[in-house]
């Protein structure tokens, strides 16, 4: 996408390629395309481009993926600090960014 | 026996929405993206449907963000299906999905409660890929027995979508970040420069800058304080607009880095503008405080983006933030000194 490309050596996206059983799913909701089907078993082909935004571990019936995610925004993560919690958008409880 | 007293929502109970927005639909939109009362524009979640859906019509599931239901329904001109509303509590979908208000639990619980399994025969939903980070497809197909189908990107995308069996094409599958959506963001970042709070401190920035070895000068707050205001504002601007609109451009992957080079260039320039009305030293706390704040604004940006990494950005900021301090105190001393060894006003 117009060669915009993030810090990546920062990424904690981690796949266990043993464990798939190929049903597709996090080919399906990667929104950078960072797996990819070869054959019947998923491959990780850009792992730089992960946001870690969670979206393929929790649709891993399998368990294969492993990443730290949430949302990569520094207010959320200053937030976080300030309150000793983990990072969040939240502006006042209830509501959000 | 009617229908309602069985318990059974018939189709027709089923409200209809238009697939035309009408201008009040875009004054509302536009008041979202300057971030006017954005946390109370909702829809009341459960069951719509556009058209005139059967018992095999897709179900498009999406969230109550005003914006977002509106977005959706205005790109299913000529569609027929149904619109499962969940409650995110007026967010997006993406960022619902992110905080867990659109969840496993949340998709089952409207599916039983709306009556959807009352109008329809099939066991297919379609969500919005966006909304994968915090819904377990292969749960909700356990709980409620209906097979997730993630749908594209964007709902513009979902006619063409529907209309190919429900098959996303690689494009439908990607986020992008073009220059028009980067911009469409930007008003409620700037939105920030009209915040009480913002007006508040800048206002007390320029009365301070009234004071010097001169005593309390309102000739000074109108040329060092309106300096200040013309920091701030410059600021704001180049880290909200300016380096989000030239994004792919800058070089550098920290957000902060992008915003410090946006702020130099600017700075360089209000240095030179003032430098000869107010000395060298308090243009260069003004040029010194234009590079901290973009930086800074720019930082935030990635909140705002779709392409940075919660990792990334505590990476970025754990290396950036101690610049910015140091910035910020760089500036402040070079401003108070000015007023007392410097050219003055």
């Amino acid at each position: 996408m117009s060669g915009l490309r993030y810090i990546e050596d920062a990424v904690s996206l981690e796949y266990d390629s043993s464990k798939c059983r190929g049903c597709r799913r996090c080919v399906e909701v990667c929104p950078h395309g960072a797996f990819a089907m070869d054959g019947s078993v998923a491959v990780l082909v850009d792992r730089g481009a992960c946001i870690e935004c969670g979206a393929c571990r929790r649709n891993c019936a399998y368990g294969a993926i492993s990443v730290n995610a949430g949302v990569g925004c520094a207010a959320a993560i200053i937030n976080g600090w300030i309150h000793g919690t983990e990072p969040t958008c939240d502006c006042t409880p209830g509501d959000c960014c | 026996m009617t229908a309602v007293a069985a318990g059974v929502l018939a189709p027709a109970d089923v409200p209809v929405v238009p697939t035309a927005l009408t201008w009040r639909d875009h004054w509302g939109a536009l008041r979202m993206r300057l971030n006017i009362a954005r946390h109370a524009y909702r829809v009341e979640p459960g069951l719509y449907r556009v058209g005139s859906p059967s018992a095999v019509s897709p179900v498009l599931v999406t969230a109550n963000w005003k914006l977002t239901f509106d977005t959706l329904r205005s790109n299913l001109a000529g569609v027929d299906a149904w619109l499962l509303v969940l409650d995110t509590k007026g967010i997006n979908v993406w960022c619902a999905a992110g905080k867990g208000t659109l969840s496993t639990t949340e998709v089952c619980r409207r599916v039983i409660e709306s009556g959807l399994m009352d109008v329809v025969d099939h066991t297919t939903l379609v969500l919005p890929q966006l909304a994968a980070p915090g819904v377990e497809a292969h749960a909700v197909q356990a709980i409620t027995g209906f097979r997730v189908v993630y749908g594209p990107v964007r709902a513009s995308d979902i006619p063409a979508f529907l209309a190919t069996g429900m098959r996303a094409t690689e494009h439908m599958r990607r986020v992008t970040f073009t220059v028009a959506e980067r911009l469409a963001l930007t008003g409620v970042e700037l939105s920030v420069a009209w915040r009480p709070r913002t007006l508040g401190m800048l206002a007390l920035v320029a009365l301070a800058s009234g004071v010097g070895r001169w005593g309390f000068s309102p000739d000074a707050v109108i040329s060092r304080g309106g300096i200040a205001l013309l920091v701030g504002f410059a600021g704001l601007l180049c880290g909200a607009l300016i380096t989000p609109v030239l994004l792919p451009w800058l070089p550098f992957r920290a957000f902060a880095a992008k915003g410090a080079l946006v702020g130099a260039v600017a700075g360089a320039v209000l240095y030179a503008l003032v430098a000869p009305a107010v000395g060298g030293l308090a243009a260069l706390g003004a040029a010194v405080a234009v590079v901290t704040i973009t930086s800074f604004v720019a930082m935030n940006f990635t909140g705002t983006s779709p392409i940075t990494s919660p990792s990334g950005v505590e990476r970025e900021m754990r290396r950036a933030l101690p610049f910015q301090m140091a910035g910020a105190a760089v500036a402040a001393v070079l401003w108070l000194a000015s007023a007392f060894v410097g050219k003055g006003f």
